[in-house]
């Protein structure tokens, strides 16, 4: 098996075992498939790209065709343990409905983004002015998927007035775990665990 | 199971039953005619049914006996193809209500030693499928590795897996639907029209002269064509080209490619189709609403279900678009049955599902595979 993307990493070492999951944005399976593999447990995927779709399908994922802004609303409440949302909040066109849905349809959920207040992004905006480009966001303006960035403050206010409770938090720089110490500045990269009561 | 002669291709035999039909009565007895490919294995686990569409039959993978042309899913069913018949024992079984050697209305009736004709009750998919499952169980076969069908085909896959969900591990539904629309109801009684206006139908009863109503069953199958294929597919292969002529008649003969295609594929139809078992088969598709039997609730069809399921459609569909086989995707995912779906894209609209497609056959075979 490829080595997981560092923030799949994490969120898949921290899904119990045996859970129901609902990975939103699948691709190709990748973390369904280690969460199959290693963890027993039962994902089912949601991925928007026909071809990522087939692939998964291939690989005998459960996966379903369908866009995070408007085919969450079909599925049950707390119907899985965990919703998945990595490295796709910042795509959607309506990031706060999506996140109710997944606080909604999951007991706990996970998202991951690119944190827009990371210090080699400050400093390009601030020094070239020009749209950073990083490894974590590679598109020029233009033809970047992400219409909605975001920083981990930002997120952390969003949560805070919306009555969210962060279960557990990750940061990430240059693909290595890092400490929480001044993550607005620090981390390129943030997972957070999220529930809502 | 090599001499076991229930098994292999050309396979008949008429049961007892009988099968209790959605209009109240018993029918029997059943005729099935059935084609299987492939062995058994010993402990029976390996058994894929195959569900033919409304004008297709059990020829999936074997010469037509009439047309003599390749069978209709040559090119998905074989050994080493994605329904691999090196892996499965696969069965494909005339629905009934059609004329490829299952009961239907050219079938003749016991009781009075003629065909039945509108005798014959008007079935519905569940009906085609509650016979199915009398015909396994002759077979000794329990479970199902899989169901898997396109079109009317995906209506009985839907229908396995509503009604047996214990003897279906998993289903493959394929440009198909949970119910047929208006608009489909609409198509299907023009061509049943059609036929009923050909004065050779005779209310049914033109079984015994050489007459049977050619030319009304021919312009249904016109008419239900073009719903087969998608407007860019028809511009890009006909477009206006005049068929043969260099100029328009001004007349009413076959001019344009689109109008001589159109009429060969009326007659060659009504070769190998009874007119009668179009009637039958087009009602049971209309009367089909598999939400109807549970309160109008789709997810209730499959409350508690095992079943994997495999929804496939395509963009240029517009018999059965994709929103059908959402719908059908959002009610598994209420009853949190394990779904995967896509929608592939292809110039060919509904008949996508009868050309050869990489990315389908990858799907499947990869659906299957995994499934063991």
């Amino acid at each position: 098996m490829t080595k997981l993307r560092p923030d799949l990493a994490i969120i898949a070492r921290n899904v119990s075992a045996g859970a129901r999951v609902l990975d939103i944005g699948c691709g190709d399976g990748a973390l369904m498939t280690a969460l199959r593999e290693h963890r027993q447990v039962d994902a089912r995927g949601l991925e928007l790209d026909a071809a990522n779709v087939a692939q998964a399908v291939g690989r005998g994922l459960s996966v379903v065709q369908g866009d995070a802004d408007y085919d969450l609303g079909d599925y049950p409440n707390k119907c899985f343990d965990y919703a998945i949302l990595s490295q796709t909040l910042q795509t959607t066109r309506r990031p706060d409905l999506v996140l109710d849905h997944l606080l909604r349809i999951g007991r706990q959920a996970f998202v991951s983004f690119p944190n827009f207040a990371y210090w080699r992004v400050r400093a390009s905006l601030l020094a070239g002015g020009r749209m950073p480009v990083t490894p974590h966001m590679p598109s020029l303006w233009y033809e970047t998927p992400n219409i909605h960035h975001t920083t981990i403050d930002d997120f952390r206010a969003f949560l805070q007035n919306r009555e969210v409770s962060v279960t557990g938090q990750w940061f990430l720089t240059g693909n290595r775990q890092r400490r929480g110490g001044l993550a607005n500045l620090m981390a390129e990269h943030a997972v957070f665990l999220l529930k809502k009561d | 199971m090599g001499a076991d002669e229930r098994f292999g291709l050309n396979k008949g035999v008429r049961l007892m039953g009988p099968v209790q039909l959605d209009n109240g009565n018993a029918f029997a007895p059943l005729d099935f005619a059935y084609e299987c490919y492939g062995d058994l294995n010993a402990d029976k686990s390996n058994a894929v049914l195959i569900c033919h569409a409304l004008t297709m039959d059990q020829y999936v993978a074997s010469a037509h006996p009439v047309t003599g042309k390749d069978g209709w899913w040559v090119n998905m069913v074989g050994p080493g193809k994605p329904i691999d018949t090196g892996r499965y024992c696969v069965i494909c079984i005339n629905v009934l209500g059609s004329c490829m050697g299952s009961s239907g209305p050219a079938s003749i009736d016991p009781g009075t030693g003629e065909p039945y004709a509108m005798d014959f009750p008007v079935i519905t998919i569940a009906d085609m499928v509650r016979a199915q499952a009398i015909l396994l169980d002759h077979l000794g076969i329990e479970t199902l590795a899989a169901v898997i069908g396109g079109s009317m085909g995906g209506m009985q896959a839907l229908c396995w897996a509503s009604l047996y969900p214990q003897r279906v591990r998993s289903a493959v539904v394929i440009a198909s639907a949970a119910r047929h629309s208006a608009q489909n109801i609409a198509f299907h009684e023009v061509g049943r029209q059609a036929v009923m206006a050909d004065p050779n139908w005779r209310g049914g009863d033109y079984y015994g002269d050489d007459t049977p109503p050619a030319k009304g069953l021919s312009v249904a199958r016109m008419a239900a064509h073009i719903t087969y294929m998608s407007e860019a597919g028809l511009t890009e292969k006909f477009g206006r080209n005049l068929q043969d002529r260099d100029a328009k008649s001004f007349g009413f003969d076959a001019d344009f490619q689109i109008e001589s295609y159109l009429r060969h594929q009326g007659i060659s139809f009504v070769d190998r189709f009874d007119a009668n078992s179009y009637l039958y088969i087009t009602r049971a598709m209309d009367y089909f609403d598999l939400a109807e039997a549970h309160g109008g609730i789709l997810s209730a069809a499959f409350q508690g279900s095992k079943t994997r399921f495999c929804l496939i459609s395509f963009d240029s569909d517009w018999l059965y678009p994709t929103a059908e086989s959402r719908r059908i995707v959002h009610a598994l995912n209420a009853a949190g049955a394990p779904t995967s779906f896509v929608e592939l894209s292809s110039p060919f609209g509904h008949d996508a599902f009868l050309i050869d497609a990489p990315e389908m056959n990858r799907i499947v075979s990869g659906f299957l595979g995994t499934g063991q």
